[in-house]
């Protein structure tokens, strides 16, 4: 199907609409998103922020819409194949596995041997370790290579699992909320990562920090009731009516 | 993680060593044939214990029916011994002679077509484990595709235990029913109730131990293995970063189903028959308490707990038979509560230091015996 596009947008929501039991979490939502950008999704609790990272990578399945990416219609396929397709995602609270070490969990995400059998044969070779070193200097996380990801702080287990999307390439990275639970250290360095990962990739952001936001964000898409209220620069969003009426103004 | 030592680490190797030194050479030589015979029934029960740490203990998936797996794989191999020892001239006072004893007299009058092949060795030997896990692979297909899991996939092992129990006692004339299939007498025209092939039993049944605690192992130390980790902390985070979850829950449930067989196999060799009462929940939760017991995280605690529950089993339903089911009540309470890593575990923690120290000491010992003369 060769249907003409009026721009390659690297994701493109169209119509996009959930349900739960009655209640529309997402409804008729359209979202753009290029290459090489970050957008930041912002809106009150209950917007549907989560929801809509959940439709894209597959988590909960659209009852109307379709998202497609490079192309590909994500809403028929399964959570793996989604990420085979190059999507990445990173879950609210850090999703770790904490009984295996930084090497470990890095490893297991490194894209090779995902069938039965490839695991099995898998062989931890010189570029997968030259690769998780690689990324484990990404996420400040070099010195820590065998310690037991349990006892890593909340900062360095949401880095980690940063690491696990970036070493499996992802053309996008969605993250839900990076910095929640971080010090101010930790928050500076977060955004000079994301900044390190944009030269590579695209990425949508949820987040609260509105410091954070204005420190990162391209385009800023604002969520109100599973719809977008609003978008565009932080400037042109914060000065935009609706958005302080139902969000910024308190 | 020295890929120079293969599969094992050093330590692991001299586990290792130390098991097969017990049952190949000590076993053997501190005990008569009947008590021999005892060990070998003891040790088909580690082969499922040794899936179950595979299962249970690295994926966290609780089957409570691996007695399933254990029974069929018996089963398929008492149907060659049973078809061996209904020969005509053997079975000529039936009103149906040349078939098994049992189907005789629920008033069969031929043998069903799904035990003709177990005429053949060598169809038996490949039912042994196809059996099993062709029945584990449509169970878990279709528990894990569907994403059920945890307690409920517990209980439903649970109950296709106790429905092919009951399959198994009412379908008399096909299966031996509550008496199971009884009356066992050659291998191949070898008389299987003879010392010698007791003997030879139970050394076959080592090998394929110490087989099945190497196949373990290489899974374990895999990436596999980790996965089953991750899996068993973080389905999700797995699955999200691009594996097919269901895949794997589906490999480890068979190859546990596939080592049950092989114990249930050996039992029926070993033990001369096989019956339903190795096959239902009760039996299924004994296999687990064997697993718990060994340490859920240590294929050679497999060995020992199935080793040490069976050994206290023997002993103590010979002396106060009305007390084995309280202790082994009490045994799983204490599994939970003061050990929950199983003998393995307290193994480590309380044995293991003590012979580091100790070998740092020999070490150092070593180092310090020329002062005295450089003094």
């Amino acid at each position: 199907m060769d249907v003409a596009q009026p721009k390659d947008f690297l994701l493109s929501i169209e119509g996009l609409s959930v349900s739960f039991d009655g209640f529309k979490a997402v409804n008729d939502l359209s979202l753009y998103v290029e290459e090489n950008e970050i957008r930041v999704i912002i809106g009150p609790n209950g917007a549907g922020k989560t929801t809509v990272l959940d439709l894209i990578c597959g988590r909960t399945r659209a009852s109307e819409g379709s998202i497609r990416f490079r192309g590909t219609e994500l809403t028929k396929l399964r959570e793996h194949e989604i990420v085979h397709a190059g999507v990445g995602r990173k879950f609210q609270n850090p999703s770790i596995y904490e009984d295996l070490t930084v090497f470990e969990n890095l490893e297991l995400s490194f894209p090779r041997g995902r069938s039965v059998l490839g695991a099995l044969a898998f062989r931890r070779d010189a570029e997968v370790i030259n690769r998780v070193e690689e990324i484990a200097e990404m996420i400040f996380l070099k010195d820590h290579l065998e310690t037991d990801a349990a006892i890593l702080s909340h900062g360095q287990k949401q880095w980690l699992e940063i690491g696990m999307l970036l070493i499996q390439s992802p053309e996008l990275l969605m993250l839900d909320e990076p910095v929640a639970g971080m010090s101010v250290s930790e928050r500076i360095k977060t955004a000079e990562l994301l900044n390190t990962i944009i030269q590579k990739h695209s990425v949508i952001v949820i987040e609260h920090d509105m410091k954070f936001v204005e420190d990162i964000a391209h385009r800023v898409t604002v969520l109100h009731q599973g719809q977008v209220l609003s978008e565009g620069s932080m400037e042109r969003v914060k000065n935009d009516p609706k958005v302080v009426e139902v969000y910024l103004g308190h | 993680m020295s890929p120079a030592l293969f599969l094992f680490r050093k330590r692991e190797w001299i586990s290792f060593a130390i098991l097969a030194f017990i049952l190949v050479v000590v076993f053997p030589t501190l005990f008569d044939n009947f008590r021999l015979n005892l060990i070998g029934k003891y040790l088909t029960y580690s082969f499922v214990a040794l899936g179950l740490v595979l299962c249970w203990g690295y994926g966290g998936i609780l089957s409570l029916g691996q007695g399933i797996f254990f029974g069929l794989g018996g089963y398929c191999m008492a149907m060659f011994l049973k078809l061996e020892a209904s020969t005509p001239e053997a079975t000529a006072i039936q009103s149906t002679p040349g078939i098994p004893d049992f189907m005789d007299w629920n008033q069969l009058t031929s043998l069903p077509f799904w035990w003709q092949p177990f005429h053949s060795f060598t169809f038996t030997l490949f039912a042994t484990i196809a059996v099993p896990v062709a029945l584990a692979f449509i169970i878990s297909v279709a528990m894990f595709k569907r994403r059920v899991g945890g307690v409920y996939f517990a209980i439903i092992t649970q109950a296709i235990a106790a429905i092919l129990t009951i399959l198994i006692i009412g379908q008399q004339g096909y299966t031996g029913g509550v008496n199971g299939i009884t009356d066992l007498r050659t291998l191949l025209g070898w008389d299987i109730r003879s010392d010698n092939a007791r003997y030879v039993f139970y050394f076959i049944c080592v090998a394929l131990l110490l087989a099945s605690l190497l196949l373990a192992q290489f899974v374990r130390v895999s990436k596999f293995g980790r996965l089953l980790i991750a899996m068993r902390d973080k389905e999700d985070r797995v699955r999200f970063s691009g594996y097919d979850v269901a895949n794997f829950k589906i490999f480890i449930f068979c190859l546990s189903a596939a080592l049950s067989a092989i114990g249930g196999a050996m039992f029926t060799l070993q033990v001369g028959f096989m019956s339903p009462s190795f096959v239902g929940i009760v039996p299924s939760i004994e296999m687990v308490i064997f697993c718990a017991v060994g340490g859920r995280l240590s294929i050679f605690g497999a060995v020992y707990g199935a080793l040490l529950v069976n050994a206290a089993k023997t002993s103590l339903s010979e002396t106060f038979p009305e007390l084995w089911l309280f202790a082994m009540g009490g045994l799983f309470i204490a599994v939970v509560m003061v050990f929950p890593e199983g003998v393995a575990g307290l193994f480590r923690q309380h044995v293991e230091p003590l012979i580091t120290r100790g070998i740092s000491l020999v070490r150092i010992g070593k180092v310090r015996k020329p002062r005295p003369t450089a003094e």
